[in-house]
């Protein structure tokens, strides 16, 4: 497996000093390749499982493996996009998708690698343009570019899209979809929208709520691209908020807020 | 109407009623000098240079006091920002004495210094520090998590992610500090010029009341009063909004 996580507990303590439970007994496997979404009601601890595998937030028991090494701390191989693109505003765009390699190799090379992968998010021309300048969708774009020049050989999603609107973000999965199949990453991508899921991912691992589990791990076999599938998307959609059943209602709701943009 | 028009007609209004107030005698010329006379004593002071060597010589006390005080704000700021300890002992009396205004220190500077320009450069440093230190504190304890967050993901962690991401994530603070630390070094230098020898525009300005010279006193005051606004608005506050914007604050 090149994701692995074995019995992964996180408990935090409040401020009364009493434990507050947020994953319980997490195990999954992702294999090379795959696109794999975590899916599930806010406050089910799919961002901080996420932040484990990126190794920004360490678990109180059990352990993660990338690639055959346990995580301990952040590093290259692990790109992470978040909601907000997290630009640095004194940077311009190509100084921001250069900051990750500025170690590693000359400033010329770092500059043709990220005029690469500006491109491959259609931003090309935007080389000199700050990141205030640019309108979200591009600016999670670039942030999409500077994770992506680093090389990584996964690519974490923190709800990339849920600050978007709904025209920018349905161009922004055709967009994903393509540099996936392109690059041939290892994509965690975590959401609440389950026609978001549907949508992009291979398998959709659904998260219940207090404490945060995994319900259940579902194989999306329809064919890409999707949107011709209506009726099966249409199908799964049906099974997966059946298989929810308690936590439905709370991911309905999130749903009704998220499509309508907010 | 533009800002610059109302403003324009605001000021002449003012000086117009002040004028007139002077020639009907509402007041008495010892009282308050006509604006007339105050313009007359401020293009006799430019003429024999007085008031020449004053900016001069207060410009340059303040120009040593503020890069100091810049410099100083930074370091202890940093220090601060890093360190709980520091900032639960240091950052306390930093507080404390952020409160005390810095012209009292001027009969200690005097002891310590002697007369002339080691105390009042002393004084316009602590009237700049301590704003500047609160501000680069503060600035560097609000960096966003996520850019921090963000820049780990990228390989970047300890000295190099503070190089990098924190200092530049918090020059809007490093700017409004620089910014106030101007403001009360400009205060704290008028003050303490005023208490000592000369030349510089607060010691003209004691020195011509001493002689009874109403209209140059008030000469002084709009100089320094002019002198503030234009450094604050051509300056400071220009730096401020590019940064702001550049940084994504500023709608």
């Amino acid at each position: 497996m090149f994701i692995e996580a074995k019995q992964i507990n996180k408990v935090y303590f409040d401020k009364n000093n009493q434990p507050n439970t947020v994953l319980k007994d997490i195990d999954l496997s992702i294999q090379k390749g795959e696109f794999v979404s975590i899916l599930g009601p806010s406050g089910c601890g799919k961002s901080t499982l996420l932040s484990m595998i990126a190794g920004l937030v360490s678990p109180t028991s059990g352990a993660i493996i990338v690639d055959g090494k346990k995580v301990i701390k952040p590093g290259k191989d692990r790109g992470m996009v978040f909601q907000q693109a997290a630009l640095f505003p004194w940077m311009n765009v190509t100084e921001n998708v250069m900051f990750p390699l500025r170690k590693e190799m000359s400033k010329k090379e770092g500059q043709e690698r990220a005029h690469h992968f500006l491109k491959m998010v259609q931003l090309s021309n935007y080389p000199a343009h700050y990141p205030h300048e640019l309108s979200g969708g591009m600016q999670q774009r670039v942030s999409i570019a500077r994770s992506l020049a680093m090389d990584p050989a996964v690519l974490l999603m923190d709800e990339p899209f849920g600050a978007l609107d709904e025209q920018t973000r349905s161009r922004l999965h055709g967009q994903l979809e393509e540099i996936w199949m392109d690059t041939k990453k290892t994509i965690v991508f975590v959401t609440h929208s389950i026609s978001e899921s549907i949508k992009l991912s291979d398998r959709i691992l659904v998260m219940g709520t207090r404490p945060g589990t995994i319900l259940t791990d579902i194989t999306v076999d329809i064919p890409r691209p999707r949107e011709q599938h209506r009726q099966q998307i249409a199908a799964l959609e049906e099974r997966i908020m059946g298989l929810l059943k308690t936590e439905i209602d709370k991911v309905i709701d999130e749903e009704q807020a998220y499509e309508a943009g907010s | 109407m533009k800002p610059a028009v109302k403003r324009i007609i605001f000021f002449a209004a003012l000086i117009v009623f002040w004028e007139l107030g002077s020639r009907f005698e509402l007041w008495h010329e010892t009282i308050l000098p006509s604006p007339v006379s105050v313009y007359a004593s401020l293009v006799a002071g430019f003429a024999d240079m007085t008031l020449v060597y004053d900016l001069i010589a207060s410009f340059r006390r303040l120009l040593i006091g503020l890069v100091a005080a810049i410099i100083i704000g930074t370091g202890v700021g940093i220090l601060l920002a890093r360190s709980k300890t520091a900032d639960e002992t240091l950052g306390t009396l930093v507080l404390a004495l952020q409160s005390v205004p810095s012209i009292v220190w001027l009969p200690l500077a005097m002891m310590w210094f002697g007369l002339g320009e080691g105390s009042i450069i002393f004084v316009v440093i602590l009237g700049g520090t301590f704003v500047m230190i609160l501000n680069v504190r503060t600035g560097i304890k609000n960096v966003d998590p996520l850019f921090i967050k963000a820049a780990r993901t990228m390989g970047s962690n300890g000295l190099d992610l503070f190089i990098k991401v924190i200092i530049p994530a918090s020059v809007p603070y490093f700017v409004t500090g620089a910014r106030l630390a101007w403001a009360f070094a400009w205060r704290a230098l008028m003050a303490g010029e005023l208490l000592s020898s000369g030349p510089g525009l607060g010691y003209t300005l004691r020195y011509a009341s001493d002689f009874g010279n109403m209209s140059l006193v008030i000469g002084v005051m709009i100089i320094i009063g002019v002198v503030g606004a234009i450094v604050d608005l051509l300056i400071f506050q220009r730096i401020e909004k590019n940064v702001l914007k550049r940084w994504g604050l500023e709608a």
